[in-house]
């Protein structure tokens, strides 16, 4: 095509790099640089997120018409359920801080790797095995527990690939805390000299939040499952009630983790909208400290509010109470970033690159993902919307409207940065806006769907559900063909698109202050630092104000 | 124009509880809908008015300010704790039965219904209910965790294996309404549900003449006290091997360990199932275990027997027994 263009080395452009600084398999296999284990990352969540895409894809088609008529209940419990696990534990917790934040996090504090490299690879080992005995499972049939796993079903009742699945999450969990480890210490160890805490990128700032969760949260993530897998082994009677277990404890083991792996999703994509927000804008984040504060509070609120999933299984009201005003509590920092996000764009110089209307999308679809999960922290509220569509809506604009769009917009920021290579412009703007429609027309009907009580995880359903039920699956088709553009465009520029400058957005971040792509060690020389991030404001303006 | 005839936005509604939840979602949705305008507005607007005109355009940095903060994170403070306050003054609603509520059954199981009126009748999945009378249902499980779910009643809880669980409603409206499960249980949970049917008081009497009646539940009840032979231990005449029945709604045992033991519907389930659990000071574990040869509606059925045997305030029987069962369902 434009073979040609695509030769043509601007000014500066590196010979040597860390995507031809070796060449094999096994150069790649075997690699310590974080970058290219990013990139071990980014194709191996990309294949997850298709397969868990192309569950979703049989889930809508099922749900076109009232009747169960494309599949059998059983293979459509098996969709939903494997629909959930891959998304949420082989591509959502992954996504941004396994791809973008092993590539970004030791280019933004000035360092030449994490601070321990072969554990990065080991981590993406661990995820590749647990990804293996998931895909396992999935040919020994799948398994129809829903992604919740709530006992006596799991346990007792199914006769499904549970325990294959169940070591596959034990597994993964395991990458999951590596990473975290890993960019914890590389954080406190390895800024470049001059950059102190409140200089560094808030993208860093919310890695070291949610690193912190990943490693406290995923431990009890991985016992459950274990006690899970025992139960259902050796009749260990701890969540059977006929073997003096505790059905309910399950779920509160199971929320200790999942909710706060909600913010492992979340908290990784505000820091990338932060970032965007602050380029696309050539301004300081308004409230830089509110805003980085806010992270590391929901990262610590996000431990207490496990028990709002349980306001109608049988907890007890006062329970119910502590956990409703907790979760309550967690919409001020996530106000407080949106609020200041907002005031950031106040007197910016903003533009309309392809990262930025990510970026602006978010914004709107978190808020609407955040103020319905403030409803349903509402107990009165939740009894009735509790386990049907509101809740598949809401979680849904948090992680594809929230999660998704943030890491599809960060990718699109730093694509020049991994590949040292152009996108199509027009294509990624129309492709964003078509997901932007798609993703709405799927999930907002949900919205309705849930109030006039349609339940989750139906294979069939009433007749006058059908209408929003089929807007819903219009969307998912839009949505579809919305997330496969990128992903050709992506495939293409990464070996012919038109090579960038250095810094294509004329961005502030030391990650930028390196070749694109850059070299292997990142920096040639150790960048000093002398100035607050996001310092957009020419000098010779500052001085004079 | 058929389209927009079959494009639902807001169920029926009709029971007492449904105008409560109703008028809370309102209020949510109406600050939900504010906050995202409000936002969407902003950005949009803020996007036009400071698109960068030229290459060299950057934007103005402003101080923080902590004034803004503090509005912005207390006015948010504010309207969640309103939403916590009203939220729970819903539920608890939901949570505490009127003291005249008629106490009906349902147990559930892989994948049906199963009901009883206080009369006696049975159903499965389809429940007949009267308009204007409160009902509470207390719910068990045979298997995995179901949930009760009548969306046109706003009301759900989750139906729990060796648990109880409660709910209640009035309704308020006569019609026919989806009864659904709402927790996954397996394969068939999609078709796990039925039909609520409210009728005018004189219907329902019609209806219930016209079914089958069945034994009511504490005729059952008495029946299997003398079938599984539970007199011979545990009646006035018989040298007390077993803890006498008496006065059990509402007061406390005392344990051979030295605990004491609300004797709720919870705990006489156990000693039933499972004797040896909890021995009574005084008594020795002679009682053997009746698992197995009693289901969930027997055991129901037992259980509201045995509570209103002797009771010392006559005349309370059954209705002082759906009390206490609230009250194990809060100890839940």
């Amino acid at each position: 095509m434009s073979n040609a263009k695509s030769k043509e080395r601007p000014e500066g452009y590196p010979d040597r790099h860390y995507l031809n600084a070796a060449h094999g398999l096994k150069s790649w296999f075997l690699t310590t640089d974080h970058k290219r284990i990013g990139l071990l990352y980014l194709l191996a969540i990309t294949l997850f997120f298709f397969l868990g895409g192309a569950f979703a894809v049989l889930i809508r088609l099922e749900l076109a018409t009232p009747g169960g008529d494309l599949v059998q209940p059983e293979t459509y419990n098996r969709l939903f359920t494997m629909h959930g696990i891959v998304m949420i534990f082989f591509f959502l917790i992954p996504s941004i801080p396994a791809v973008l934040g092993n590539f970004l996090l030791p280019l933004m504090i000035g360092a030449k790797d994490v601070a321990f490299p072969r554990l990065n690879l080991a981590s993406w080992y661990v995820y590749m095995a647990g990804g293996i005995f998931t895909l396992w499972a999935l040919f020994e049939g799948g398994l129809n527990t829903g992604w919740t796993f709530y006992t006596p079903l799991s346990t007792v009742y199914s006769n499904t690939a549970v325990t294959t699945a169940g070591i596959g999450i034990f597994i993964t969990g395991f990458s999951s805390i590596l990473t975290g480890m890993n960019f914890i210490v590389t954080i406190h160890r390895m800024r470049a000299p001059g950059l102190t805490w409140f200089r560094l990128p808030l993208f860093v700032w919310s890695q070291y939040a949610t690193s912190l969760i990943q490693i406290l949260g995923t431990p009890v993530l991985a016992i459950t499952v274990l006690l899970l897998a025992l139960e259902r082994t050796l009749k260990l009677g701890i969540f059977d009630p006929a073997l003096g277990g505790d059905p309910v404890l399950f779920q509160h083991l199971f929320w200790f983790y999942s909710h706060p792996a909600v913010y492992i999703m979340i908290l990784p994509a505000m820091g990338v909208i932060s970032e965007l927000i602050a380029t696309f804008s050539r301004k300081r984040v308004f409230g830089y400290r509110f805003v980085a504060f806010a992270s590391v509070a929901i990262a610590i609120l996000g431990f207490l509010v496990w028990g709002h999933h349980l306001f109608v299984s049988g907890q007890s009201v006062y329970a119910g109470a502590v956990f409703s005003v907790l979760s309550m509590l967690v919409a001020i920092p996530s106000a407080v970033k949106v609020f200041n996000w907002t005031a950031t764009l106040y007197k910016g110089a903003v533009s309309w690159e392809t990262p930025m209307l990510y970026a602006l999308g978010f914004i709107g679809l978190f808020t609407i993902g955040g103020l319905t999960g403030v409803m349903l922290a509402t107990m009165g509220i939740d009894i009735h919307v509790h386990d049907t569509y509101f809740i598949v809506a809401h979680f849904h604009y948090i992680m594809v409207g929230g999660a998704i769009m943030g890491y599809l917009g960060g990718l699109h920021y730093w694509w020049p940065k991994i590949a040292g290579r152009l996108y199509p412009v027009f294509l990624s703007k129309f492709a964003a806006i078509i997901i932007f429609v798609g993703f709405n027309l799927t999930f907002f009907p949900q919205f309705i769907l849930g109030y006039l009580g349609m339940p989750r995880r139906y294979h069939s359903y009433p007749d006058e559900f059908q209408v929003l039920n089929v807007m819903s699956s219009a969307g998912a088709t839009i949505l579809g063909i919305g997330y496969l553009i990128p992903m050709l465009y992506f495939a293409w520029s990464m070996f012919y698109g038109k090579r960038c400058t250095q810094n294509p957005w004329g961005a502030k971040g030391l990650e930028w202050e390196t070749a694109s792509p850059p070299p292997t060690l990142n920096f040639d020389e150790i960048p000093t630092v002398t100035e607050e991030p996001y310092d957009y404001t020419p000098k010779e303006v500052q001085h004079a104000g | 124009m058929e389209i927009l005839r079959n494009l639902p936005l807001f169920p029926e509604s009709a029971s007492t509880f449904a105008r409560d939840v109703d008028a809370l979602y309102f209020f949510g949705l109406f600050i939900a809908a504010f906050f995202s305008l409000l936002i969407a507005v902003l950005v949009v607007v803020f996007a036009v008015k400071f698109k960068r005109r030229s290459e060299n355009d950057y934007g103005i940095p402003e101080k923080t300010s902590l004034p803004l903060e503090i509005t912005w994170s207390v006015i948010p403070l504010i309207i969640v704790l309103g939403l916590f306050f009203w939220g729970v003054k819903v539920f608890v609603i939901l949570y505490r039965p009127p003291a005249d509520a008629v106490e009906y059954f349902a147990v559930g199981k892989q994948w049906m219904w199963k009901f009883q009126h206080p009369e006696g009748n049975r159903e499965i999945n389809d429940l007949h209910v009267p308009v204007g009378v409160p009902i509470k249902l207390t719910m068990t499980s045979e298997d995995v965790i179901h949930s009760f779910f009548v969306p046109a009643f706003r009301v759900k809880a989750d139906v729990l294996p060796a648990r109880y669980t409660t709910v209640w409603f009035e309704a308020t409206k006569p019609g026919k309404y989806h009864l659904f499960c709402a927790e996954f249980c397996g394969a068939e949970h999609s078709r796990m549900g039925g039909s609520v049917y409210v009728m005018e008081p004189h219907d329902y009497e019609a209806w219930l003449a016209g079914e089958e009646p069945g034994k009511s539940l504490l005729a059952s009840g008495e029946e299997l006290f003398t079938d599984l032979a539970c007199h011979t231990c545990h009646t006035g005449d018989t040298g007390g091997r077993g803890p006498l029945l008496t006065n059990l709604t509402g007061s406390e045992a005392l344990l051979a360990d030295g605990r004491t033991q609300e004797r709720d519907d919870l705990y006489l389930r156990e000693s039933i199932l499972d004797p040896a659990a909890k021995i009574v000071a005084g008594y020795q574990p002679l009682m053997p275990s009746f698992q197995g040869q009693i289901n969930e509606e027997q055991l129901l059925a037992l259980i509201r027997y045995v509570k209103q045997l002797n009771q010392t305030a006559p005349g309370e029987g059954v209705q002082t027994a759906a009390q206490s069962s609230a009250a194990a369902a809060d100890e839940g």
